[in-house]
């Protein structure tokens, strides 16, 4: 069903990709000076949107590279990817 | 042997030079090659090939293909056979082995129909409304109930058949190979493109192998056999038949399976764009007693006379609501059959050439049939009057509905109700992006017409797909012997009158009194008709019944059959065995098997496997003519590491290397105890979280040079330590110049331990300096072993002396081997996986995965003093969490059997009483149970919310029974201060 275009290696199934989960967290710069309940939403609190998503897939059994990607949770189209320099939600 | 009902034919697609013997219900019959179960069944006269699902009525082949909802056979011997195969579709071979499903004790003797006589009983719901009260006693119905209704039986040996995967990837899917489809594919193939074509039958050419048409000058066999080829020629065109596509899934993709005379082929396809050719299907007419055997689809005659040379009668009525059953009377009448009567329900009865010496009754009706295994008359109505027409085969033709569930799998909104079909079609051309309907199942009557769409469809779809151009192909000329008929029926499929069962549903058995009940009892949403009476939901999923169904439906409530809507298409169209979806990944091959280096080796010498993620690992050594049982060989093992030296294979344990300018700084950030600071040629333990502040992962950082690091992992955890840091290298710190390399395969590790193994190393490398100032605890040298760099590393998991030597992986063996020999003046001898659990649980060392299970902290299990330093580290800021920081969480501790004596069970939970059954809070949990050689009593190692050490608790496992008394201790058992592997 998902293709996914990876930068690297071009389209590829989804079956060589892990899903690595919500990318609209990026890790606090300075943990220690984050209070609870930021560092708690950091850690557990998700969107679970009917739509765009941005998450983290890392293409496991190809080149290994961690990739964001713009995931259609209604139609599994994938919008857009990139790597650590994308911007959280928006279109690459 | 005759086979009485064949006939010489022209143009069959049977190959009358070989025979073919087979076996059905125990007897022996002939048939030919080309021949399916069902035309050679027909060929012999067997019409009753099965019994009913509920009422266990006789019953015989209805259809000539994958519609079939009667004729399900047992397929092989008994016990290894298939159930429910479609007799339509079981290609004949000599020496098959069928038998008839849902009788007993035999097909003509069915106790089982004795129900027809309760059948007032067995009504819509009746399962719901019968067994619900009292709750308790369902369980007693079930026995009952289970035997009685049920398609098949299970096989009771291993399967045998051979199934595979593939994954295949193609411009243009094209899905069906009678006319359109032909010219689909041929049109696009022509422009290039990667096209995949697929039929479900072993012949292809769809319709056009039971009409009598010329296309192009040639016979209609010609024609496909000339169009497939050109297929068949081009290197980018893949033909497949006795292929069905029972599923369209999201962004292209279908799933096909392909039976081959070996066992099946599960295709996933990746299609960019997709032609739909898939044909109509003929509907039977609703009638008092419709299910006799004998009673036939019309088109399906066709097939059996004009593909087979079978005629399955030798005098024929035809009941009719449409013009294209006319042609099964020409069809039957040049195959020699006598045509008794046509019963046409409409008004006008259509001219035909050909027919004008038989009997054609309008406005008339079928209101019953005789017989009843097998068609011996049927009764008719016209006006008032009632006659009786002697028969031996009724062909009934109740219109032809487009095949569309490919298209409609994913959403119905690409269908609208036609009113000349009298059923559903695609609302257009290209009812969803990328995927083209054509032919009769997007409503095309006529051949031409059909013809010039599958052309259009498969210029549209290259075009679309960006294929270069090429010549077109040119709609060729089709005449018709005798005129063509068309399929558009009448809007009525079912007779009001007749006293017998009025069946809609025939694999169901679901009657026309059903509908009309569920609806007296308030049902109005299809959905709901059709879960309340099952209408449509057999392994045939309605083929012939779902139409007819609706529009009684329909009907009843005053309702256009449109309002009343389809029920929702999902995959599959037909059954997909487990064994296609399965393919080889099954016993063995259900997942990769890793084997150490040294694998072979721990076979020939007695090992007893375990698996540890996808490793198999040595759980004790069974030496040859001792018969020692895994606790005496485990207790052996431990108790030689203990007093002498012991060889472990620990090449399964995750490496991975880290290198560059950061790395010292990038393992500072993953581990609590800033691993990266390790000097030169040293070893650290180390602890990394999960950034919840949860225990991850445990292993080893040795500084191999500047910028060059060795990390060793859990085994099991190898792959996800790899990806955590690869994550936190790539995605949260890209910054840092850091480059990991997994090396778990390209090394063999052998641990030594035992207070000899620095005499066995000294023998093992006399040229090495192995004294304990030159390789104290937690040093590392590279040496040279035997011509190959080899990698020593004093460390031990065991608490005795130890080290690790790491060779590459091919000379693991060597290694082994020169250990032995080495060792065996000391008395040297393997270990298993058991040994090591008992030496590290007497030592307290912990594993990851049993008392480090995602829930334990460093603190808790006594590593919180291991933190280093102030900076940041994945999981830091976490334990910081007030839930993690309070008092009272649970705590690592000892336990030893009170008595000495009792094995402390395993997941046992820690209670305060003696248990006798009433229920007592937990104060904790056994994670690792074991037996301590040194103080040879039974020990364990748990989470426990504790205050002192000394106390008394009751390690008890409810599930076994089993229970033990239990003293709290600190959790080392065994040379508490390290001095044994310091030493
Ligand atoms: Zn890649």
């Amino acid at each position: 069903m998902l293709r996914i275009p990876c930068p690297y290696c071009g389209e590829r199934n989804y079956t060589e990709f892990t899903y690595g989960g919500d990318a609209n967290q990026a890790r606090p710069a300075n943990p220690a000076t984050v209070s609870d309940t930021e560092w708690e939403a950091f850690l557990y609190r998700r969107g679970n949107p009917a739509g765009e998503h941005i998450e983290y897939w890392q293409h496991s059994f190809g080149c290994r590279q961690w990739l964001k990607v713009v995931r259609d949770t209604v139609t599994h189209d994938i919008v857009s990817m990139g790597g650590h320099g994308m911007e959280g939600g928006e279109k690459a | 042997m005759t086979q009485p009902n064949r006939i010489a034919w022209d143009g069959l697609q049977i190959d009358r030079r070989r025979a073919l013997s087979f076996r059905f219900n125990g007897k022996t019959y002939q048939g030919y090659e080309g021949d399916t179960l069902a035309s050679a069944l027909l060929a012999n006269g067997v019409h009753l090939v099965g019994r009913s699902f509920k009422y266990h009525r006789p019953r015989g082949i209805l259809s000539a293909g994958v519609e079939e909802p009667n004729a399900l056979v047992e397929l092989g011997r008994e016990g290894a056979h298939q159930p429910n195969l479609r007799a339509t579709e079981i290609p004949l071979f000599d020496g098959l082995e069928a038998r008839s499903q849902n009788c007993w004790p035999s097909l003509k003797w069915d106790l089982g129909a004795a129900v027809q006589l309760a059948s007032p009983m067995l009504t819509a719901g009746f399962y719901y409304k019968t067994f619900m009260q009292p709750s308790w006693a369902w369980r007693h119905y079930e026995k009952v109930i289970r035997k009685a209704a049920g398609l098949g039986k299970a096989p009771t040996v291993r399967d045998e058949a051979r199934y595979d995967k593939r994954h295949q990837y193609c411009d243009l899917l094209v899905v069906g190979a009678g006319p359109a489809g032909l010219m689909a594919a041929t049109s696009a193939a022509r422009r290039s493109a990667r096209v995949i074509l697929v039929d479900e039958r072993r012949e292809l050419g769809g319709m056009l192998l039971e009409e009598s048409v010329h296309i192009a000058g040639q016979t209609a066999k010609q024609w496909v056999q000339q169009t497939l080829a050109e297929l068949e020629a081009l290197e980018t065109v893949t033909v497949l038949p006795r292929t069905t596509v029972f599923g369209r899934y999201r962004h292209g993709k279908f799933g096909l399976v392909q039976h081959t005379e070996q066992g099946q082929v599960l295709h996933s396809v990746h299609a960019r764009r997709a032609v739909m050719a898939t044909g109509a299907i003929e509907r039977p007419m609703v009638f008092s007693d419709n299910d006799r055997p004998g009673v036939m689809l019309a088109g399906a005659i066709r097939r059996y006379i004009r593909c087979y040379g079978v005629v399955p009668g030798r005098r024929a009525a035809i009941f009719t609501n449409n013009d294209s059953a006319y042609e099964t009377a020409r069809c039957l009448r040049e195959a020699g059959a006598e045509v008794a009567a046509i019963v046409d329900l409409r008004e006008r009865a259509p001219s035909v050439a050909g027919l004008d010496d038989v009997e054609i009754l309008t406005q008339a009706e079928v209101v019953g049939v005789q017989g009843s295994q097998h068609v011996k008359a049927v009764e008719i109505e016209v006006g008032s009057k009632r006659r009786r027409i002697a028969c031996d085969l009724l062909c009934v033709s109740g219109g032809w509905t487009p095949t569309i569930h490919l298209l409609a799998h994913g959403g119905k909104d690409t269908l609208a109700y036609d009113a000349a079909w009298g059923a559903f079609i695609p609302t257009c051309s290209e009812p969803v992006p990328g995927i083209h309907a054509t032919g009769a199942c997007n409503g095309a009557q006529s051949l031409v017409n059909i013809l010039a769409q599958g052309i259009a469809a498969g210029e549209a779809a290259a075009e679309a797909l960006g294929c270069e151009a090429a010549t077109p192909v040119a709609l060729p000329e089709v005449q018709h012997r005798g005129g063509e008929l068309s399929p558009s029926a009448a809007p009525v499929c079912e007779v009001r009158g007749g006293r017998g069962k009025k069946f809609v549903d025939l694999q169901d058995d679901v009657t026309v009194r059903d509908l009309e009940l569920a609806l007296r009892e308030g049902y109005r949403s299809i959905e709901h008709v059709k879960r309340y009476t099952t209408l449509g939901m057999g392994t045939d999923q309605g083929r012939t019944s779902n139409i007819n169904g609706m529009r009684i439906v329909a009907e009843r409530l005053g309702k256009r059959i449109d309002e009343v809507g389809t029920t929702t298409f999902r995959p599959p169209f037909t059954p997909v065995s487990l064994g296609a979806l399965a393919g080889r990944e099954s016993d063995r091959r259900l997942d990769v098997l890793r084997r150490s280096p040294i694998h072979d080796w721990h076979v020939r010498n007695g090992a007893v496997f375990m698996p540890s993620g996808l490793w198999l690992r040595p759980q004790y050594y069974r030496r040859p003519g001792h018969g020692e049982t895994l606790t005496e060989a485990a207790r052996k093992e431990a108790a030689n590491v203990r007093d002498k030296v012991g060889i472990a294979d620990v090449s399964t344990l995750g490496k991975i290397e880290v290198q560059g300018r950061d790395a010292a700084e990038f393992l500072n950030r993953l581990y609590i105890n800033r691993c990266g600071n390790v000097g030169l040629h040293k070893a650290r333990y180390g602890v990394m979280l999960r950034e919840d502040g949860f225990v991850f992962d445990d292993g080893t950082v040795v500084k191999l040079a500047d910028n060059r690091y060795l990390i060793s992992t859990t085994t099991v955890n190898a792959g996800a330590v790899l990806s955590h840091m690869e994550f936190h290298q790539q995605m949260v710190w890209p910054e840092l110049s850091v480059h990991i390399e997994p090396v778990t395969e390209q090394w063999a590790v052998v641990a030594l331990a035992g207070p000899a193994s620095r005499e066995v190393l000294a023998r093992l490398m006399p040229e090495e300096d192995v004294s304990n100032q030159a390789l104290p605890f937690l040093g590392y040298r590279e040496v040279c072993f035997q011509g190959v760099t080899t990698r020593l590393f004093r460390i031990s998991f065991s608490g005795e002396l130890a080290y690790e030597i790491a060779v590459p992986a091919d000379h693991g063996l060597t290694l082994w081997e020169a250990l032995l020999e080495a060792g065996e003046p000391f008395g040297i001898m393997p270990y298993g996986l058991e040994a090591m659990d008992y030496l590290r649980i007497e030592k307290g060392h912990l594993i990851i995965g049993t008392d480090i299970d995602g829930r334990v902290t460093p603190h808790d299990i006594g590593l919180g003093g291991m933190i280093r330093g102030d900076d940041d580290f994945i999981g830091r800021r976490s334990l910081q969490r007030p839930a993690l920081t309070e008092e009272g969480r649970p705590r690592l501790v000892g336990f030893v059997s009170a008595d000495g004596e009792t094995p402390i069970p395993a997941s046992a939970q820690l209670v305060a009483e003696r248990w006798t059954g009433t229920p007592q809070d937990s104060l904790g949990r056994i994670t690792s149970p074991g037996f301590s050689p040194v103080l040879d009593c039974p020990i364990a190692l748990g989470l426990a919310e504790v205050e002192a050490e000394g106390g008394s608790l009751y390690a008890v496992s409810p599930l076994t029974g089993e229970q033990a008394e239990v003293t709290v201790t600190r959790p080392v058992f065994h040379d508490p201060k390290g001095e044994r592997l310091r030493g």
